[in-house]
């Protein structure tokens, strides 16, 4: 049996006449952490924003080949893409909690899904917040600013504000590059947590993150997925050159 | 000739910029002691509450007041919607393609046309063609069109001074664009629109060309929105123009500045107590 959650098939997004992601074939497995590192611009964000369909909010984004998500193709016409988008939660790179209060914050999603009642969703915000790992630091304020929070909260809150959601996956587009290492460490131990329950897939621009939680990581360059595997081999003995070269330091 | 030191420069530059402020506020404040001198000792509540009599000679002012606050209200009550809704649409709905920039740059222009030339245009269709007559009706619709450019172009900067990630974040927790539009773009929009449309009340209460041609003059107390009516700029400028009374029409003024001055006072309030709900 495949046990692939997401499989991409000659998968090319172009926006306009310019082709960002090069007929990418790529598994992504239940339940694991899916790293994936690479210079800047060499695609890893545009293959995350291609999964969720974000960026068919950039003008002129087309997109040629398939992805399929649970033997379903996302880009099919019959899609309900809002539906698409609570399936994949993601959490970028600089935290953007909405001018609304902590609570709010979290419930928003859920609010957009349709759940209604205090309870409901009450019990929705307490989980969430404390999946990431953010419930003790604010049960006790949860009226309060989202945007008062320090940077590593505000990353946390925007963690449970998608978990609120009910995803199956979690896109983390560079989720630590803003925050300071105690920060970034309390994420990590989240996702480690988190990945019994989720499949995610961590793009970063540190190598030695991908090193410490992923399952597996690819390589991407230039829209290209080089190379793909259990992290320890890709990090100790990369099968193409320009991952070794990478990793090394010799370009990016 | 010798360059100024930095130091000396920057002292210069920091009086003259105090000057032009202070030439600025000199100048507002001038006006408004000048109005309110001459007005305020007309000003009782039998002047407030009365209807002018004997041309305006005698009497107080409140069918002017009725005219003017059921024409602003008729006014923003048609441009708000439609100005918004066309803001929103511009900004959201369109990729800003050739299309939106001759929308954009027709309601720029509408916004430079003189008052006096609505005036003659709503004269034209509502009083005359449509048979509205010089009524409430007539001058509320020219007045929705001649402030619409302003409550556009204000609503407009403020829906993009909206941060473009929270729009990226309430799609990818999965809202559609209505959703997004109501939920996240509007809230943070919303003191922006607001003063939009304060500016625009303002210039409704004050306009005097649009609505003399299109409301009439009449003084008596409206019944209905096909009654003529008379506004308190109207009743200024036929009160001094005229030589009616002097003394009424700075009484006039001083209502209409006093009024201008509290419904910016009050939006402003309401607004701040708005910003601090929401952040």
């Amino acid at each position: 049996m495949n046990d692939a959650a997401i499989e991409v098939r000659g998968f090319s997004q172009y926006f306009g006449p310019v082709r960002r992601l090069n007929s990418l074939d790529l598994d992504v497995r239940r339940n694991e952490i899916l790293g994936i590192i690479g210079p800047a611009r060499s695609g890893k964000s545009t293959f995350l924003c291609a999964l969720n369909r974000l960026n068919d909010l950039i003008r002129g984004s087309r997109v040629e080949g398939t992805i399929a998500i649970d033997g379903r193709d996302i880009y099919a016409p019959d899609v309900d893409v809002a539906e698409l988008r609570r399936k994949l939660g993601m959490v970028f790179a600089t935290p953007v909690p909405l001018p609304r209060s902590i609570y709010e914050n979290v419930a928003f999603g859920a609010r957009l899904a349709g759940t209604r009642g205090r309870t409901g969703l009450d019990a929705l915000v307490r989980d969430g917040l404390e999946k990431s790992g953010l419930w003790e630091e604010v049960m006790d304020r949860l009226g309060t600013s989202g945007q008062k929070l320090s940077g590593g909260q505000q990353q946390r809150l925007c963690l449970a504000r998608i978990l609120a959601v009910k995803p199956e996956f979690i896109l983390l587009d560079e989720p630590t590059s803003g925050l300071d290492p105690i920060s970034t460490m309390k994420i990590e131990e989240s996702l480690r947590k988190l990945k019994k329950d989720y499949t995610i897939i961590l793009v970063t621009n540190n190598t030695k993150q991908a090193a410490r939680v992923a399952d597996r990581t690819a390589f991407f360059l230039n829209g290209d997925l080089v190379e793909v595997g259990p992290t320890a081999d890709i990090f100790t003995a990369p099968s193409d050159k320009r991952t070794d070269d990478y990793l090394r330091g010799r370009f990016g | 000739m010798k360059r100024l030191g930095p130091r000396v420069e920057q002292k210069v530059a920091q009086t003259t910029l105090w000057v032009m402020t202070l030439v600025t506020v000199g100048v507002l404040l001038f006006i408004i002691f000048f109005v309110l001198r001459r007005g305020l000792p007309v000003l009782s509540l039998e002047f407030l509450t009365a209807n002018p009599a004997d041309m305006g000679k005698a009497g107080g002012i409140f069918s002017t007041i009725v005219g003017m606050a059921a024409l602003t209200l008729l006014a923003i009550l048609i441009a708000a919607p439609l100005g918004v809704g066309t803001a929103i649409y511009l900004t959201e709905y369109t990729w800003g393609g050739p299309l939106t920039r001759v929308i954009r740059f027709g309601a720029e222009c509408l916004a430079g046309i003189p008052s006096i030339i609505f005036g003659l245009f709503g004269f034209i269709l509502f009083v005359t063609k449509l048979r509205f007559g010089w009524s409430i009706l007539s001058g509320g619709l020219t007045l929705a069109f001649m402030l619409l450019p302003t409550i556009i172009r204000t609503s407009e900067e403020a829906i993009k001074s909206v941060p473009p990630a929270y729009r990226t974040v309430s799609f990818s927790l999965g809202s559609t664009k209505w959703q997004t539009v109501t939920r996240v773009v509007l809230p943070s929009a919303l003191p922006g629109i607001a003063t939009g449309i304060v500016l625009s009340i303002g210039r409704s209460i004050g306009e005097t060309a649009a609505t003399i041609f299109t409301a009439g003059s009449a003084l008596r107390l409206p019944t209905s929105i096909f009654s003529s009516t008379r506004t308190m700029s109207v009743h200024f400028y036929i009160l001094a123009r005229e030589g009616i009374s002097m003394s009424n029409a700075y009484g006039t003024a001083a209502v209409l500045i006093i009024a201008i001055l509290g419904i910016n006072i009050l939006t402003y309030y309401l607004m701040n107590r708005f910003i601090k709900k929401y952040s």
